[in-house]
């Protein structure tokens, strides 16, 4: 019986594996795992909550749930854009925590098979792609894999350090 | 297999329902004390709750409990067997609750996740020492009166007893694999129904075993009223099989309608219990001889415990009251859209208008959902109480008033230890000696007062003794040698004498017993007031005894805030810590040389916290004649808070930061943050912090 249910988790985790949310920021296209993604909204009216670092642009009200949003271009360290009736707020659940990811626009949900996942270029020190796990090919496209986790913790250093 | 079972709900079952069964228990010993004896009732009951926990825990295979239990239940086997005459009854009170005291902290541990691995060996060992005393001490083995004549007695006296022959075929409770429950109801003429019953019962003794009736008293000249307005009822277990009980039963001469059911175990154990008549079913009314039979005790324990209850997760509940706060603000973004402005909508308002009742009466439902009676918590100082006299020589009764008053679940869970460690210092500190109460003229046994009541939002919480008093000139000596004095002496009311107590590191006693007196006295009290956002009063009359009041809110989700305006961002601050809002004249602010602002107001002189500076909000209100001061206070700390505007004042209901949010460990003076009427968030500002903030700034 435990067997069914092991199968049964495999086949949904199956069904998801490859599928990608992707959305832009600029000119270049991201990646992110759909299993991370709860749902997408439009624009929200933010509470700003002073004291926090810039690309956290406060909290919104979904539905009652109280959740933080990131602003992904600020977090990029990107020129900050004007909001518009195009950005849309990705709800992605991360560890149990619930952050909304501010984007310039939503496009797709596609399914990038395993073999056109590569390992982004390592180069020395000084190249930022901490936040990028992998790089998808799609036809002539390239999309940016996120590693969701890192978006919210690998903070942490840069956090203490600003309070010392 | 079976260890899934184990981990899950049937785990959580186990846990709730031996910690109530625990909690029925202490009640019963508590009780049965203060009576001097252990009546049939009291010892059928502890019979039959120990039963039931060695039952669950060997299933559960916590072996530990079990044992223990076990040998719990073969004393009062004996007990309820034998004369009970030469007991030593405090003795027998010690060693349960001995029992019950370790049965609790393996249920703790196994709550949190740990494993039941107490060693009850000694306590095994001390009930096995004074059941041979027991056993010793009797005069031979008592011969068990035969039924039928012990049935047939007439007269209250005889209720405990019949029960325990009733089922005493039946020691261990598992002999019979099959309980049942039979409403039989005998033809209109036939008259004698009573006898009939009690053939009915014959016939079944020959197969069945811990059989119970109601009426219970077959003799009695009432009986046959009973029997034919509401049919006779029997409960009992037996080997046989639906089928052969049926048959069994249909022989009944003169039978009009039977009615047969199968029971499961623990329905079968609760109805074997003293006060249950088989709620809701076509049984017979216990009526007023009934309730004498059973003594107050009971009746009143049969009103809080035997209701329809279903027992719901409260993280269900705090969902089910998130919903309900959206459902009220989603109701008003439809009632109050932008889109029906202009329009003519009688109909529209009128189904608005009946939505709108609607929701507030769900509203009320849900909040009432979560409101629990203190009673529990109340029943729990008995306890405290009995083994603070013991330990410490001393008499005193309990004495608990309004204890049906609601609260909120959360917070009772807040007030549990507060009130014991109340309880416990009324009794340490105020309540005197047996000769000194006698000296100064006083009844030798001291009376402690536990009282509930509501007053508007608030519930107040009175724990008052009749002993000594507070000692004027002693708390100020103390206060004087640890430096605590902030003003001169002559000039202090006696209130303010006694609200030093309240004060960190305090303790008057000299000496530090096992109860209280650590120092770590009120204050600790006071912290868990304060932060559900009670407070704490203290009041006393030398030689007449100490009142502590404790006011709490009802309710720990909804407080009144007052929601302020600081450039495009609002917040709100908790009414109660807000003295006054005023606006500045020109000229009344000024400045010190370190650049800190303060304002005098009737002669004091008040911090002043700009929170558009504070927070780095771009506002045009700099100047202080054009906002408002809000003159906020917090643990007798005073601050002036200036903003841009005062917006109104709401219920609202409090909700924590994300989780992302506070690990940013830099946000100060931030509470929370709570979803206004019209769907946007306003942050809840935490005047402890912002006090503090400014100080350490």
């Amino acid at each position: 019986m435990a067997d069914v249910i092991d199968n049964t988790i495999d086949m949904e985790e199956d069904t998801l594996k490859g599928r990608f949310l992707t959305f832009s920021l600029g000119s270049e296209s991201y990646g992110i795992e759909v299993r991370y993604v709860t749902e997408i909204i439009g624009m929200q009216a933010i509470t700003e909550i002073p004291e926090l670092p810039e690309y956290v642009k406060g909290i919104i009200n979904l539905r009652g749930k109280i959740i933080p949003v990131m602003d992904v271009r600020l977090r990029f360290k990107k020129e900050p854009k004007e909001y518009n009736d195009r950005t849309c707020v990705i709800v992605v659940d991360i560890n149990d925590i619930s952050i909304g990811l501010i984007v310039d626009t939503v496009s797709e949900v596609i399914t990038i098979p395993e073999e056109d996942i590569v390992e982004p270029p390592q180069m020395n020190k000084g190249f930022n792609n901490r936040y990028i796990k992998n790089i998808g090919k799609v036809g002539n496209d390239v999309k940016l894999l996120l590693d969701c986790e890192k978006l919210l913790t690998a903070d942490e250093i840069e956090t203490l350090s600003e309070v010392i | 297999m079976s260890d899934q079972f184990l981990s899950g709900h049937m785990l959580d079952m186990f846990v709730f329902e031996t910690t109530q069964l625990l909690e029925q228990l202490e009640a019963c010993i508590l009780d049965a004390e203060k009576d001097g004896f252990y009546s049939g009732n009291a010892i059928n009951e502890i019979f039959r709750i120990m039963h039931t926990i060695k039952g669950s825990s060997a299933m559960m295979r916590y072996d530990g409990i079990s044992s223990l239990a076990h040998s719990i239940e073969d004393l009062f086997y004996l007990l309820r067997e034998g004369s009970s005459c030469d007991v030593e009854y405090s003795e027998l009170s010690d060693l349960v609750l001995a029992g019950v005291d370790f049965i609790k902290a393996q249920i703790e541990s196994i709550k949190s996740g740990g494993a039941a691995v107490g060693d009850a060996s000694k306590l095994i060992a001390d009930n096995r020492a004074f059941l041979a005393r027991l056993k010793g001490s009797e005069p031979g083995n008592r011969e068990p009166a035969k039924q039928e004549t012990d049935t047939a007695e007439p007269g209250p006296d005889h209720a405990g007893q019949e029960q325990d022959l009733a089922r005493q075929d039946d020691p261990s409770g598992s002999k019979y694999i099959n309980s049942f429950r039979a409403v039989i109801r005998f033809q209109e003429d036939c008259e004698m129904e009573n006898l009939r019953a009690f053939s009915v019962i014959h016939n079944l003794e020959e197969v069945a075993g811990g059989i119970r009736h109601v009426p219970e008293d077959l003799m009695s000249p009432d009986a046959s009223e009973v029997i034919r307005r509401d049919g006779f009822t029997i409960s009992f277990r037996t080997d046989c099989s639906y089928v052969d009980i049926h048959q069994l039963l249909m022989q009944t001469v003169f039978l009009k309608e039977l009615e047969l059911e199968q029971t499961d175990e623990s329905e079968a154990a609760q109805e074997a219990g003293i006060t249950k008549p088989s709620a809701g079913e076509r049984t017979a009314d216990p009526g007023e001889d009934r309730a004498a039979d059973y003594g107050m005790q009971s009746i009143s324990r049969d009103h809080t415990s035997h209701q329809n209850i279903i027992s719901v997760p409260v993280a269900k509940l705090d969902k089910l009251m998130d919903l309900m706060g959206e459902f009220v603000i989603a109701e008003a973004m439809v009632i109050q859209n932008p889109d029906l402005d202009g329009l003519e909508l009688n109909n529209f308002q009128k189904a608005a208008q009946r939505l709108n009742k609607i929701t507030k009466e769900i509203q009320d439902m849900v909040m009432s959902i979560r409101m629990v009676p203190l009673a529990a918590t109340f029943q729990k100082m008995k306890r405290v109480v009995r083994d603070m006299c013991k330990k410490l020589g001393k008499e005193a009764d309990l004495v608990i008033i309004g204890e049906e008053t609601e609260v909120d679940k959360n917070i009772i869970e807040h007030i549990s230890d507060p009130l014991v460690h109340l309880v416990r210092n009324a009794l340490d500190h105020g309540i005197e000696s047996t000769q000194e109460r006698l000296a100064a003229g006083k009844d030798k046994k001291g009376t402690i007062t536990l009282e509930a009541k509501s007053a508007g939002g608030d519930v107040l919480i009175i724990v008052r003794d009749d002993g000594r008093g507070l000692d004027r000139e002693k708390i100020l000596q103390k206060a004087r040698e640890k430096g605590m004095l902030y003003r001169p002496e002559s000039e202090m009311t006696d209130r303010e004498v006694f609200n030093l107590i309240l004060l960190p590191s305090f303790s008057t006693r000299d000496d530090v017993t096992e109860f209280s007196g650590r120092g770590v006295g009120m204050d600790v009290v006071v912290k868990n007031i304060e932060a559900i956002g009670g407070s704490v009063i203290l009041d006393s009359t030398p030689n007449a005894g100490t009142t502590v009041t404790l006011k709490i809110p009802l309710t720990l989700a909804i407080i009144d805030g007052m929601n302020i305006k600081v450039g495009k961002a609002i917040f709100t601050l908790p009414t109660i810590s807000i003295k006054e809002s005023f606006r500045p004249q020109a000229g009344e602010a000024f400045t010190d040389p370190e650049g800190n602002e303060m304002i005098m107001v009737r002669g004091n002189c008040y911090p002043i916290l700009r929170m558009h500076q504070y927070y780095n909000i771009s506002t045009d209100i700099t100047d202080f004649t054009e906002g408002i001061m809000i003159m906020v206070e917090h643990d007798e700390k005073t601050l002036c808070i200036f903003a841009d505007e005062l917006l109104g004042q709401q219920q609202i209901v409090v909700k924590s930061l994300p989780e992302y949010i506070r690990q940013f460990r830099k946000v100060k003076g931030l509470a929370g943050c709570t979803l206004l009427g019209d769907g946007n968030i306003s942050l809840i500002l935490d005047i402890g912090g912002l006090i503090y903030g400014k100080d350490s700034k």
